[in-house]
């Protein structure tokens, strides 16, 4: 038979529509173009024009359509009719579902306001849900950040005004060397993929330090296969080496950094340790004009790293000796260090050769003229072409806040940050501690809370704490036990709010977060805290609301769901208030708007908030009147001003009658504006502003021209974080405000000024012997946490997780494919299929994060692979450690944030019999949706 | 049987870095989006969110684990779809004359109005690169995005295949491989591009680019390819001696 060639239509109609929206698929944010047949979604792929992702999209993003058609989509407002996790509800109306939360609320409201405890997921929203959380006046309110990942944050802006994470990212043109640390996916999903396709173009070389060579360390050029929770050792060893050679930036220490800031160095003082300041209370440096001290931002100042200074009889040391005296010493040398961290001595030198050879040998110039905050002109910027970009795998240990300081100090020796071919950030940062809100916990019955909920320490003075010393929070955030903890800590409120400790509440308000399930330690634990009841019969957490779009094991736990819509049906604004979408070279924010009316009784649920707030008549949602500010969530986005000519989104604002960027009055055709630019707006920094934004005059007053700043505020970076200091000099019995005695030890070694390295906490509490074997999870690539699995695209790429066997541990047990392994904690043991791997830590064993689902939730079939061979490791971890005979129970956290330690985790594995199922297995979850169809064809006839 | 094409004006295909693929199948489900909704049937899920989901896919990433003589293991990313070969033996063993290869561009397609789902394309293929539907029982496979690539209805930056469009990593690039000035024929060139399993004789038109070696910097015994950094300072004279040294650099 002869090849015959049918004429095919080669130009057929895409759509009718393309409509701009902004992905939300993970918290990566990229800009989608939504293809629109006869009014339905028929494709979604990526906006070219968008700054997040410039037209690429991931395996997620391109799944969109399945998300937003999973059968596992919540239909109608639900109220309990069964016992608490028996899944069984009623549908009811909007007006019943507000009805009953504002009966219990608004109570509460008046009454005391802490008896609520608002913690809101995975929220993009966190500067509106916050600001309802601080008009409704409780003082226990925060996101996910506390059980993901603070101390990335929190190391961050304490040590350089920002962090890695959507706080910066890398010179992906000019830098040569890319050194990334426990990464598998990020929320800078696209962004990174897009870096180093770019990097590898260029010719450049990639470093992946990770115990598992998965995905971005799959693709690196050097493989680090690190001991879990050793970064921070091998980090400092690089430290010791660098130093050691003097390869390290010495004018950008003195120009930039605190290195140069005087330290009162006489221990028997009660200031031991802070900084010499003057009576304005700025920090002094040794101006080596003059030889006197001085304001270390004063004009024409010439910092001294060497020369010491005595007052009053107190020797005042550079900050510098004390970093060189501390990392030169032995105990950071790559022999001392090896063994511990897996990484041999002469590995550990060669990348530290290689990180000097690019910083200093291939250091280049570009011919950019600046002045700096001292108003010295430069004529160029220097630049050094090594970045670093690190996430969850070094902060989800109980050292974690502490090795994500090293990492910085790392990169602030090589003077890399914010120079060219180094790390940049991104708008609204650089943006020191000084620029961030203090924690606020002031309640009172009826009133707003006195400020906004999260912030930034500065001493012990701005804990948390009542007045007889008891934790304000339900989280017990800012408190002895972590006083840090800027992002409150989400992994603590159910237990303590089940234990009464530190005091009892009445409604826990969840949104976005699957807590009876994959986003908790202890799962069973708090199964079992959900749904326990008092000696009267009533629930020990008398009221449970919880939103949440899809048929999540969480909603099986709550009284009340009020069901969130897709993210193709609702409003929504990626803000420069909040967590935003710019660029290093550009300042952005996005929009979400319906490109699809719900055809469910759904709402959007910051609409929601609205309107109990409305209903409530909550102070910053109400005008003098009584009437209503806002209809609903768009009204918001629109109109509320966080103080005059600031709000949600910064693009086409009012400036008399014309539009302007930044700074100016409520457009009412605002969002209409966004929806014509394709979801966004970007505004882009000058060329001379780009780099060097910390002490760059120019960009200071562009910050300031765009109401990120109210005012120029250079500053240095904090290599010295004199703030830890005082921490510890209360430990040490110095000041009003005391710790209790059980932690002073801790505080003292832990809250050191200087980033050290100390063990997980897990290390001393259980045997090495009995538990020698680390356990991780990874994010996959194309799932987000427990979403993943409701689309049916996805589950198809990743369906099963078995934990992953390095060679050693598989020949000692004499493991074959197929096999089953019982997989033992301090806390607890499961049964789960393995599989082998030898590109991984020899000691360490790891699975994907979130595949395993409890049976009936996500709209799955009982005998779904994620129900039967599916697992989670949460099972093994608790929230606190276990006893070791002090009468004391040490949380699972890191001591400086609260941090959940997941990756402290130590297990010990053996062999057992083939499974039906992955034990332990529950009881199935009835289920508000049903099971998904058999079969999809999915095309939009048009 | 079916014939092919003496030649063909054009080889369209596929050029994949695998030093650069980090795995993360953003192709592999743009490539389902679009090919579901566009030419042909759709592409089925059957037990969509039961025990045993099969849907059809034109294109797959699978990882393959590599454990080199010297240093440490090594993962590679291998996405894998139709590569339009030259001898096409799915083509020549259609009874129907359903499967082709374009003359224009040298694309293999399939004609579903004549496929009757035997299956014997997919059996002859050595790739595994096609896949029978499980709703329609037609035969499926990657169609270089025939329908986007000439489709004046999209932005010509556009006219390039779902997955190359998409992909994040920029590690898969499309051009005319008969073409030796074509940015692909050179990249081909530069990087040593290879068949996949030349000596089934299909000539596959599509081409990958081997991973870069690794872990060079430095192996087990520290003979690494760089100079380690001498200390400023003799140990003997420690931290003042470093101090003294160091400073004086200002």
């Amino acid at each position: 038979m002869t090849s015959i060639s049918p004429t095919i239509n080669l130009s057929p109609k895409v759509s009718d529509e393309v409509r701009k929206t902004t992905c939300y698929m993970c918290a990566c944010r990229c800009g989608i173009n939504v293809h629109m047949k006869d009014g339905e979604v028929a494709y979604i792929e990526g906006n070219r024009d968008h700054p997040v992702n410039k037209g690429v999209l991931c395996a997620k993003g391109s799944a969109g359509i399945m998300q937003h058609n999973a059968p596992s989509r919540l239909r109608a407002p639900l109220k309990r009719v069964g016992p608490r996790g028996s899944g069984q509800f009623e549908e009811i109306s909007w007006d019943e579902a507000l009805d009953i939360a504002a009966g219990w609320l608004a109570p509460l409201r008046e009454t005391d306001p802490s008896k609520l405890a608002f913690f809101t997921g995975r929220d993009q929203s966190q500067s509106f849900t916050s600001f309802w959380a601080q008009n409704f006046g409780t003082p226990n309110y925060a996101a996910h950040g506390g059980f993901c990942s603070v101390n990335m944050a929190a190391a961050g802006i304490y040590t350089m005004g920002g962090a890695f994470w959507e706080f910066g990212q890398p010179d992906w043109d000019r830098t040569k060397l890319f050194m990334l640390f426990g990464v598998a996916e990020d929320h800078d999903s696209n962004p990174i993929k897009m870096g180093i396709g770019r990097l590898k173009a260029q010719g450049g070389r990639i470093i992946g330090v990770n115990p598992i060579r998965t995905g971005y360390n799959a693709v690196a050029d050097e493989w680090v296969g690190i001991t879990p929770g050793t970064d921070g050792l091998f980090i400092l060893a690089l430290v010791h080496e660098l130093l050691k050679a003097g390869k390290i930036d010495l004018e950008y220490l003195a120009q930039f950094t605190n290195a140069p800031v005087l330290v009162n160095s006489d221990p028997a003082s009660p200031e031991h340790g802070l900084f010499l300041r003057n009576d304005a209370g700025q920090p002094l440096v040794m101006d080596r004009s003059t030889g006197e001290p001085a304001p270390f931002d004063q004009p024409g100042v010439r910092p001294d790293m060497a020369a010491v200074w005595e007052k009053d009889g107190v020797v005042h040391r550079p900050v510098m000796h004390l970093l060189a005296e501390r990392y030169l010493s032995a105990e950071y040398g790559p022999d001392a260090v090896a063994g511990r961290c897996g990484v041999a001595a002469d590995r550990i030198r060669d990348i530290a050769a290689e990180l000097a050879r690019v910083a200093f040998d291939e250091a280049f110039e570009l011919p950019i003229a600046w002045t700096d905050f001292r108003g010295t002109r430069h004529t160029s910027m220097k630049g050094r072409p090594v970045s670093f970009h690190a996430m969850r795998g070094i902060s989800a240990h109980s050292n974690g806040f502490q090795t994500c300081r090293s990492l910085h100090l790392l990169q602030i020796l090589l003077g890399t940050v914010e120079v060219p071919g180094g790390f940049r950030f991104k708008p609204p940062y650089p943006k020191p501690v000084s620029a961030h809100p203090k924690p606020h916990y002031g309640v009172q019955a009826g009133k707003p809370l006195d400020g906004p909920h999260l912030g930034f320490v500065r001493g012990p003075e701005d804990l948390a704490l009542k007045e007889d010393g008891t934790p304000a929070r339900i989280d017990k955030a800012f408190t002895w036990e972590n006083p840090m903890s800027s992002h409150g800590l989400m992994h603590m409120v159910i237990s303590n709010a089940h234990a009464g400790d530190p005091y009892k509440i009445d409604t826990l308000f969840m949104y976005m977060a699957n807590m009876s399930w994959n986003s908790t330690m202890n799962t069973s634990g708090v199964m079992n805290m959900l749904t326990d009841k008092d000696e009267h019969g009533a629930y020990v957490i008398p009221h449970i609301i919880y939103s949440d779009a899809y048929s999540s094991e969480m909603v099986a736990y709550a009284d009340l769901i009020l069901p969130d819509t897709t993210y193709l049906e609702r409003h929504d604004c990626i803000s420069l208030l909040d967590r935003p979408i710019c660029e290093a070279d550009a300042a952005a924010d996005a929009i979400r708007w319906p490109v699809v009316e719900p055809d469910r009784d759904v709402r959007g649920f910051q609409t929601v908030l609205v309107q109990l707030a409305n209903k409530m008549q909550l102070p910053g949602f109400t005008n003098a009147d009584g009437s209503a500010k806002y209809e609903d969530y768009a009204d918001y986005i629109v109109n509320h001003e966080r103080k005059p000519g600031i709000g949600p989104l910064a693009g086409w604002r009012m400036n008399g009658n014309e539009t302007s960027h930044g700074r100016g009055a409520p457009n009412l055709e605002q969002i209409n504006r966004y929806i014509e630019n394709g979801g966004f707006f970007v505004s882009h920094i000058p060329e001379d502003c780009a780099y060097m934004k910390p002490w760059n005059a120019g960009y200071q007053d562009w910050a300031v021209e765009m109401g990120l700043y109210d005012a120029p505020q250079p500053y240095i970076f904090d290599v010295y974080v004199e703030t830890m200091r005082k921490f510890q000099l209360a430990a040490e019995g110095n000041g009003a405000r005391q710790p209790p005695d059980h932690l002073r030890a801790r505080i003292r070694e832990t809250l050191d000024p200087l980033p050290i390295w100390y063990p997980p906490f897990e290390d001393s509490h259980v045997s090495e012997d009995n538990y020698p074997v680390h356990a991780l999870t990874q994010r996959p690539m194309a799932m987000y946490h427990s979403w993943g699995t409701q689309n049916a695209w996805l589950r198809q790429i990743h369906g099963r997780n078995p934990l992953y066997v390095p060679t050693a541990i598989w020949q000692a047990n004499g493991f074959a494919e197929g096999d089953w392994a019982s997989v033992t904690s301090v806390h607890g043991s499961i049964t789960v299929p393995v599989a082998h791997m030898a590109a991984l830590n020899s000691n360490t064993v790891w699975t994907w994060n979130a595949i395993g689902k409890r049976k009936g939730a996500w709209a799955l079939s009982e005998d779904a692979t994620e129900a039967t061979k599916g697992f989670l490791l949460n099972h093994l971890i608790h929230e606190l450690l276990p006893p070791k005979g002090d009468g004391l129970r040490w949380a699972n956290s890191d001591p400086v944030t609260g941090q959940a330690a997941w990756f402290d985790l130590r297990v010990r594995i053996e062999k057992a019999r083939p499974q039906a199922e992955a034990q332990p297995a529950f009881d199935k979850l009835g289920s508000p949706v049903g099971v998904g169809p058999d079969t999809l064809t999915w095309k939009v006839k048009s | 049987m079916t014939t092919l094409p003496k030649s063909t004006e054009k080889q369209l295909g596929l050029v994949i870095d695998l030093d650069t693929c980090v795995g993360c199948h953003a192709c592999v489900v743009s490539c389902k989006g679009w090919n579901t909704e566009n030419y042909g049937a759709p592409l089925a899920d059957l037990d969509a969110y039961g025990a045993d989901p099969v849907g059809t896919f034109l294109n797959r990433v699978h990882s393959y684990e590599v454990e080199p003589e010297t240093g440490p293991a090594q993962l590679i990313h291998f996405p894998k779809s139709c590569l339009h070969c030259e001898d096409a033996p799915c083509v020549t063993v259609c009874p129907t004359g359903a499967s082709y290869k374009r003359v224009e561009d040298g694309i293999v397609l399939v004609n579903e109005d004549q496929c009757i789902g035997c299956g014997l394309c997919a059996w002859a293929c050595p790739y595994g690169a096609r896949e029978l539907d499980g709703a329609e029982k037609v035969m499926k496979k990657c169609t270089l995005c025939v329908d986007r690539i000439y489709n004046e209805n999209l932005p010509e930056e556009d006219r390039v295949p779902a997955c190359v469009r998409t992909c994040p990593a920029g590690a898969r690039h499309f051009g005319d491989l008969s073409d030796p000035s074509s940015d692909v024929s050179q990249l081909v060139r530069e990087r040593d591009g290879m068949d996949l399993m030349p000596e089934q004789g299909t000539k596959p038109a599509n081409k990958y680019l081997p991973p870069r070696p690794k872990d060079k910097i430095s192996v087990e015994s520290g003979q690494g390819e760089i100079p380690q950094l001498t200390p400023v300072a003799e140990e003997a004279k420690g931290f003042v001696g470093w101090l003294d040294r160091m400073l004086d650099k200002i």
